[in-house]
C-alpha cells in the first residue's frame, strides 16, 4: 500500500507538473524563455514516462523516454532557438491575447478537462484517471497557446507541448504499442521539419514569422 | 393580549396615518419634527416586537387575515421568524433613519415632497415581509415601490432626477411583472394564491426552474443584481440622504426577503443546478459593483454602487446555502444561510451609516463631488469618525462587523469539498476567489472614498467653511456605528438570534455559540476555524496604547508642526492632491480595460505651448451601452413604426380588426 | 497554573516576535550586502535605527489630522497581534484560537487600511501615489491568498493554523503537488504583501515605482519607528506562516511539550528563519524589480497556482 500510495504521488506530482509548465509556458512572453520551458515541459515528460516505465514494468516505455527527452528535450528547442536567432525575431513580444485572459481561460480549460474525465471514466484505475484528465488539460493548453499566439515559431512549440500531452495520455493508458510511439514520434519531427522550412519561407516572402501577414496576403483582415 | 401580527400590522397602520397626518400638516412648520418623531416611534416598538419574538427562539408563526383585497381571498398576513428578522432589519433601519430625519429634515426646501411619502414608504416595507399571499405581496411591492419612487423625485428639477426616476419606474414594473408572472407560476392552474397553498404544493422541475429565473430578475431587480443594477445608482443617490439610507440598506433586503420566501420556502427542496445560478450571478455582481464604484466620483452613487457589491455578496451566500441544501448538507446550508443573513444585518447597519455620513457631508458643503472636497476631518470630527468606523466595517475588516459575515462566508465556501456535484466543487473556490476580490477592491474603494472626502486639504471653498452637523444626525450615525462594533465584537449572539430563522429555512442550524469559551465563533468545530473579534479588539488595543505609553514615556513625546515634506516639492494647491480619478487609476488600468473598455487620453501640447496638458478618461458601462440602449433603441424604432397605425382611414382600421380576427381563428383551427 | 503557564507561552511567543523581527531584517540586509561584496551594517542596525528612530522628536505636517497621528500605533499593534497568533516554535497556544489564517490575513488588510488613509491625510502627492498602488497590490494578493488557504484546508481540514501545522507534520500527507503550488503562491503573495523585491523594493527612495515607501513618507521620529517596527514584523509572520504551514518539523506540540521540547521548537524556528531570510536575500539579489504594471501579471500567476493547486488536490482527493 505504502509502495502503490508513493508510486501515485511520484506520478500525480509529474503530471501535475506537466500541467504546470503548460500554464508557465502560457505565461511567457519572449521566444527564449518560451523554448526554454518547452524543453523542461519535455524533460518532465520523460521523467513522468520513465516513472511509468518503472511502476508498470514496461521496458518500451524508456525508449518512449528517451525519444522524448533526446528529441524533445534537446534536438528540437536547440533547432528552434537557432531559427529565431537566424530569423532575428529574438526580441519579439507578441500575444495575440492578453496574458489575464488567457490565463483565465486555461484555468476554465483546466476545470472543464478535469470535470469530464472524471465524469466519463468512473471505474478506471485511478492513476489512470489522474493521467488522462491531466493529459488532456496538457493537450486543451497546448492548444491554447497555439491560438493565442500570433508567431510561427510559438505555434509550433504549442503544437509540440500538444503532443507531449498525448504521449503522456498513452503512456498512462498502458496500451500503446511501442511502434505507435515511435511513428508518432518520427511524425512530429516530420512535421516539425516541414513547418521548419515553412517558417524560412514565410520568412522570405513576407519579412515576419508573424501568421497575420497570410491572413493579409489572402485578402482577409483580421 | 394582541397577537404578535396584529401588533405588527397596527404598528403598520399607524405608520400609514402618519402619512396621512403628513399630507394635512406638510406645509406647517414643525411638520417635520412631528412626523419624524411618530416613525422613530413606531419603528422602534416594532423593532422591539420582532426582536422579542426572534429572542424568544421563535414560537409558532401568527397569521391574521384581513378581509379586504379580493372578495373570495381576503388578505392574509403572517409572522414568521424569517418575517421577523427582516423586521427588524426594516424597523431598525427605518428608526435610525427617522432620527436622522429629524435633523436633517430642517434642510428640506419642499418638505410636502418627503413627509407624506416617508411613512407610507416604511408602511409598504413591513407589509411586504407581512404578506402571506400572492396577491397582497404584489400589492404591497408595488406600494413600496411607488413610495419609493415619489421619494426619488422629491428633488425633481435636480438635473438628471427625473431620468432616475422614469428609469426606476420602468425597471420597478418590469420586476412586478416577472413576480407577477413567478407567482402564476406557483400557484398552478389551481390558482391558490395563499403561501400555505403553494408551500404544499408539489411544483414540477421546469417550473421550478422558471420561477428561480423570474425570482431572479422580480427580486434581483429590486436589489440591483447584475445586469438589472442600471436603476440603483441612479435612483438612490436621488432621493433625500435618509430615503437613499433606507432604499439601500434595507429596501434591497426587502427584496432579497422575496426572493428567500419563495426560491427557499415556497418552491420547496432546491436542485444543485440552481445554485450554480445564483453563485455566479452574485459573483458578478460583487466584483462589478465594487469596480464601478471604484470609477465613481459622486460620493452618494459610489455608495450606491457599493450596494450592488454587498447584495452580490448575499447572493452568493444564498447560493452556496443552496447548493448544499439541495445536497442535504444541512450544517453547511445552515452556516452559509446564516452568512447571508448576518450580511444582511451588516450591510443594513453600515450602508445606512454611510449614507448619513454622506448627507451631512452634502448638508454642510453643499458638494457630492469628492473631487470637490477633502480635509473634512478638521471641520467634521465628528462624523469623520462615523464614518470612518462605517467604512472599516464595509471594509470587511476586523474586529468590526463586515469581517464577521465574510468571514463565515469563506467557511462557508471551505465546505464546498463536501458537495458532490463537480461543477459545484470546481465553481465554487473561484466565487470565494470573487468574493475575496471583491472585499479587498472594497477596502480600497473606501480608502479613496473617504481619503479624498474627509483626509488632506481642501478643494473648494465649501469643504473649507463646512461645520459639524446637527445633534439627531450624530445621535443616528453613532448609535450605528457603535452596532457595527458590538455586532463584530460579539457575533455569537446575532448567530444565535439568526438560528430559528435558519432552522425553519433550511432545516439546521449552527452550533449554539453562547456556549464557546471567551465569546468567540465557531461555525463548525473548534479545531477547524474560530475568531474571536472581542479578543482581536481587546489585544489591539491593549498593544496599541502600551505601545503608545511605553514611547511617550521612556522614549520621546516631543512634537513638531512644520509643512508638509512631501520629498522638499510642496504642492501649491489643493488641487494638485491625489483625486479620486487618479487614485482610481491603478485599478483602473488593471481591470479597467476588461470591464469598461477604459482609455485614458492624454493631450500633451508641444514645448513652448502654454496650454496646460489635459488628461481624459473615457469609460463605457458596457452593461448600458450592450444591453440596454439597443433595447430602448428597438423600442422607439417600434415605437415610430407603430405611430402610423394612428393615421388610418376607418376601412383600413376595420380590415385590421377583420385580418386579426380571421388570423386567430386560422390559428385555433391549426392548432387544435 | 496550566492556565498561568499557558499565559507565560503565549507571552514567550509575543515578547519573542517582536525580539526577532528586527534581527530578521538586520540579517536579511547583511546577507544582501554581503552577496554583492559589500561588508554591510551589522545585524543589530535596525534595533538602533529603531532606537534613534524613538528618541527623536516628530515633526507633523500643519494639517495632519489625529488620523496620522493614531495609525502608527493602531497598524504596529494589528501586526503585532497578528504575529502573535501564527504558531513560531509551538503549536497550540493559548490565543491561537483568536483567528484562523484568514483572520489574520485579514488583521494585516486592517494595518495596510489605515496606513493607506494615512497615506491620503497630509495631501501630498507621494501619500496618495503609494496608498493607491499599495491598494491594488493587495487586491490583488488577497484571492491570491484565500485560494491558498482554500487548498492547505483542502489537505489540512481546517483553516486553524495550530491544526494545519500538526496534521502537516504529523500525518503521512504525502508528496502533493498542489502543497508545492500553494507554497510558491504564498512565497508569491509574501512578496507582494511586504514590499519585497521584485514588487517594490524596501530600500529604495525617491522613485516614482516605490509604493510601501512613497506611502509613509510624510512619517517621522516615535511614529516612523513604529510603521518600520510593524513592516519587520510583518516579514517575520510572513516568514513564520511559510514555515510552520510548510516546515513544520520539529514544532513543539502544545500540552506534551516539556521545556525541552520548547527549546528544540525554538532552536529549529530559528534555524528556520535563517534558511528564509537567507533564501530571500539571495532571491532579491538574483531579481529585478518589475515595473508597477507587471505586478497584475505576477499576482495573477500566484491566483492561477492557488487555482490550479485546488483543482489537482481534488483530482488526487476523488479516489
Amino acid at each position: 500500500m505504502q509502495l502503490h500510495s508513493l508510486a501515485f504521488d511520484v506520478s500525480h506530482t509529474l503530471a501535475g507538473g506537466l500541467v504546470l509548465i503548460s500554464f508557465l509556458m502560457l505565461y511567457q512572453d519572449r521566444l527564449y524563455s518560451l523554448l526554454n520551458v518547452f524543453a523542461l515541459h519535455a524533460v518532465v515528460l520523460a521523467l513522468s514516462v520513465a516513472w511509468q516505465a518503472f511502476i508498470q514494468d514496461a521496458p518500451h516505455l524508456y525508449v518512449t523516454a528517451a525519444i522524448a527527452l533526446v528529441f524533445k528535450a534537446i534536438i528540437i528547442p536547440v533547432a528552434l532557438h537557432r531559427i529565431v536567432q537566424r530569423l532575428g525575431i529574438h526580441r519579439d513580444i507578441e500575444a495575440a491575447v492578453g496574458i489575464g485572459p488567457t490565463m483565465l481561460a486555461g484555468m476554465g480549460l483546466v476545470a472543464l478537462s478535469m470535470v469530464l474525465m472524471l465524469r466519463v471514466t468512473p471505474e478506471a484505475d485511478p492513476l489512470a484517471r489522474e493521467d488522462l484528465a491531466f493529459a488532456l488539460s496538457v493537450v486543451l493548453l497546448g492548444l491554447l497557446v497555439m491560438v493565442t499566439r500570433r508567431n510561427a515559431v510559438s505555434q509550433v512549440v504549442g503544437f509540440m507541448s500538444l503532443e507531449n500531452g498525448l504521449v503522456l495520455a498513452a503512456t498512462g493508458a498502458k496500451g500503446m504499442p511501442l511502434v505507435v510511439e515511435i511513428s508518432v514520434a518520427f511524425s512530429i519531427l516530420i512535421a516539425f521539419i516541414v513547418i521548419g522550412i515553412f517558417l524560412f519561407r514565410i520568412r522570405e516572402r513576407f519579412d515576419s514569422v508573424d501568421v497575420s501577414t497570410l491572413d493579409d496576403f489572402r485578402g482577409e483582415r483580421r | 393580549m394582541m397577537s404578535a401580527v396584529a401588533l405588527q400590522m397596527s404598528c403598520v397602520a399607524a405608520l400609514l396615518a402618519a402619512a396621512a397626518l403628513a399630507i394635512v400638516l406638510s406645509r406647517s412648520r414643525n411638520a417635520a419634527g412631528l412626523i419624524y418623531g411618530m416613525t422613530i416611534t413606531i419603528s422602534v416598538v416594532a423593532t422591539a416586537a420582532a426582536m422579542n419574538w426572534l429572542v424568544r427562539g421563535g414560537p409558532e408563526a401568527s397569521a391574521l387575515v384581513l378581509p379586504v383585497g379580493l372578495p373570495w381571498l381576503g388578505a392574509h398576513f403572517r409572522l414568521d421568524n424569517l418575517a421577523s428578522f427582516f423586521l427588524v432589519v426594516v424597523n431598525f433601519g427605518g428608526a435610525a433613519a427617522s432620527l436622522y430625519g429629524l435633523g436633517y429634515g430642517h434642510h428640506e426646501t419642499e418638505p410636502h415632497r418627503v413627509l407624506p411619502f416617508f411613512p407610507a414608504f416604511l408602511a409598504g416595507m413591513n407589509l411586504v415581509i407581512l404578506a402571506d399571499d400572492a396577491f397582497s405581496f404584489l400589492l404591497c411591492w408595488e406600494f413600496m415601490s411607488l413610495a419609493s419612487w415619489a421619494l426619488v423625485l422629491a428633488h425633481h428639477r435636480e438635473p438628471g432626477n427625473a431620468a432616475a426616476g422614469y428609469v426606476y419606474l420602468v425597471m420597478a414594473s418590469f420586476g412586478t411583472l416577472a413576480l407577477l408572472l413567478a407567482f402564476g407560476l406557483l400557484a398552478g392552474p389551481a390558482g391558490d394564491y395563499g403561501f400555505a397553498a403553494i408551500r404544499a404544493a408539489q411544483h414540477a422541475p421546469g417550473a421550478v426552474g422558471l420561477v428561480l429565473i423570474l425570482m431572479l430578475l422580480g427580486a434581483g431587480s429590486k436589489a440591483g443584481l447584475v445586469p438589472l443594477h442600471v436603476w440603483l445608482p441612479l435612483a438612490h443617490p436621488a432621493a433625500p440622504s435618509h430615503v437613499s439610507a433606507l432604499m439601500s440598506g434595507v429596501m434591497t433586503k426587502v427584496a432579497i426577503y422575496g426572493f428567500i420566501r419563495v426560491v427557499f420556502d415556497l418552491l420547496g427542496q432546491p436542485a444543485w443546478w440552481m445554485s450554480v445560478i445564483v453563485l455566479f450571478l452574485g459573483a458578478v455582481t460583487a466584483v462589478m459593483g465594487i469596480l464601478y464604484a471604484m470609477m465613481e466620483q459622486d460620493l452618494k452613487r459610489l455608495l450606491a454602487y457599493s450596494t450592488i457589491e454587498n447584495v452580490g455578496v448575499i447572493f452568493v451566500g444564498l447560493g452556496l446555502a443552496l447548493g448544499f441544501q439541495a445536497n442535504g448538507l444541512r450544517l453547511a446550508a445552515a452556516l452559509a444561510f446564516t452568512a447571508a443573513l448576518f450580511h444582511v444585518l451588516n450591510h443594513s447597519l453600515f450602508k445606512s451609516l454611510l449614507f448619513f455620513g454622506a448627507g451631512a457631508v452634502l448638508t454642510s458643503t453643499g458638494e457630492r463631488d469628492m473631487d470637490r472636497l477633502g480635509g473634512l476631518i478638521h471641520r467634521m470630527p465628528k462624523t469623520s469618525f462615523a464614518v470612518l468606523v462605517g467604512c472599516v466595517a464595509i471594509s470587511a475588516l476586523p474586529p468590526f462587523n463586515g469581517f464577521v459575515s465574510e468571514w463565515l462566508m469563506f467557511q462557508a465556501v471551505l465546505q464546498s469539498p463536501d458537495l458532490p456535484q463537480w461543477a459545484l466543487k470546481i465553481m465554487v473556490p473561484a466565487v470565494g476567489a470573487a468574493l475575496a476580490l471583491a472585499a479587498a477592491l472594497a477596502a480600497a474603494c473606501f480608502v479613496k472614498a473617504y481619503g479624498v472626502t474627509f483626509l488632506g486639504r481642501p478643494r473648494s471653498a465649501p469643504a473649507e467653511t463646512a461645520g459639524e452637523v446637527d445633534r439627531y444626525s450624530l445621535t443616528a450615525m453613532f448609535i450605528l456605528a457603535a452596532l457595527c462594533l458590538f455586532a463584530g465584537i460579539l457575533p455569537g449572539l446575532v448567530i444565535d438570534a439568526l438560528s430559528p430563522v435558519s432552522i425553519d429555512i433550511v432545516g439546521g442550524r449552527m452550533p449554539v455559540q453562547a456556549n464557546e469559551a471567551w465569546l468567540s465563533i465557531v461555525p463548525i468545530a473548534d479545531s477547524r476555524s474560530s475568531y474571536n473579534g472581542l479578543l482581536v479588539m481587546v489585544f489591539i488595543t491593549i498593544c496599541a496604547s502600551s505601545a503608545a505609553f511605553f514611547i511617550h514615556r521612556f522614549a520621546s513625546r516631543a512634537l513638531r508642526r512644520g509643512p508638509a515634506w512631501g520629498c522638499g516639492f510642496s504642492d501649491p494647491v489643493p488641487a494638485a492632491q491625489y483625486s479620486g480619478e487618479s487614485f482610481a487609476q491603478p485599478i483602473r488600468r488593471v481591470f479597467g480595460t476588461l470591464a469598461f473598455h477604459a482609455r485614458d487620453h492624454v493631450a500633451m501640447p508641444p514645448p513652448g505651448d502654454t496650454r496646460p496638458a489635459r488628461l481624459r478618461i473615457e469609460l463605457h458601462d458596457l452593461v448600458w451601452e450592450r444591453g440596454y440602449r439597443p433595447i430602448a433603441e428597438a423600442v422607439g424604432f417600434s415605437a415610430g413604426w407603430l405611430n402610423r397605425l394612428q393615421f388610418l382611414t376607418i376601412r383600413r382600421y376595420l380590415s385590421l380588426v377583420f385580418a386579426t380576427l380571421v388570423t386567430l381563428l386560422l390559428v385555433l383551427a391549426i392548432w387544435s | 497554573m496550566v492556565v498561568i503557564s499557558d499565559i507565560m507561552v503565549q507571552g514567550a511567543q509575543m515578547l519573542l516576535v517582536l525580539l526577532l523581527a528586527p534581527l530578521l531584517t538586520g540579517f536579511v540586509r547583511k546577507v544582501k550586502a554581503r552577496l554583492v561584496r559589500r561588508e554591510g551594517a551589522s545585524v543589530f542596525q535596525p534595533y538602533r535605527d529603531l532606537l534613534r528612530l524613538m528618541r527623536k522628536e516628530v515633526v507633523l505636517a500643519d494639517n495632519a489630522s489625529w488620523l496620522f497621528r493614531v495609525t502608527p500605533y493602531v497598524t504596529f499593534a494589528a501586526i503585532w497581534v497578528a504575529a502573535a497568533l501564527v504558531p513560531t516554535f509551538a503549536t497550540g497556544l493559548l490565543f491561537n484560537w483568536t483567528a484562523d489564517l484568514i483572520a489574520i490575513v485579514a488583521l494585516l488588510g486592517s494595518a495596510r487600511f489605515f496606513l493607506a488613509l494615512a497615506g491620503m491625510d497630509v495631501g501630498t502627492s507621494f501619500g496618495g501615489i503609494g496608498s493607491s498602488r499599495e491598494v491594488m497590490i493587495a487586491a490583488l494578493a488577497e484571492p491570491a491568498m484565500l485560494l491558498m488557504v482554500f487548498c492547505l484546508a483542502l489537505v489540512a481540514g481546517s483553516t486553524q493554523l495550530s491544526t494545519v501545522a500538526n496534521v502537516l507534520a504529523s500525518s503521512y500527507v504525502g508528496l502533493r503537488v498542489s502543497l508545492g503550488m500553494a507554497l510558491i503562491a504564498l512565497i508569491m503573495v509574501a512578496l507582494a504583501e511586504n514590499g519585497r523585491i521584485p514588487i517594490d523594493n524596501p530600500a529604495t527612495h525617491l522613485e516614482l515605482t516605490m509604493v510601501h515607501e512613497a506611502m509613509v513618507l510624510e512619517y517621522s521620529g516615535r511614529h516612523l519607528a513604529m510603521i518600520e517596527f510593524g513592516a519587520f514584523l510583518k516579514l517575520l509572520l510572513y516568514i513564520s506562516l511559510i514555515a510552520c504551514v510548510f516546515m513544520p518539523w520539529k514544532i513543539a506540540v502544545f500540552g506534551s511539550g516539556t521545556v525541552a521540547a520548547y527549546a528544540i521548537g525554538a532552536g529549529a524556528y530559528l534555524v528556520k528563519l535563517a534558511v528564509a531570510g537567507f533564501l530571500l536575500a539571495l532571491f532579491e539579489t538574483a531579481t529585478a524589480k518589475m515595473r508597477v504594471f507587471r505586478v497584475p501579471q505576477f499576482l495573477g500567476a500566484a491566483l492561477m497556482l492557488g487555482l490550479l493547486g485546488t483543482l489537482l488536490l481534488f483530482v488526487s482527493r476523488s479516489f
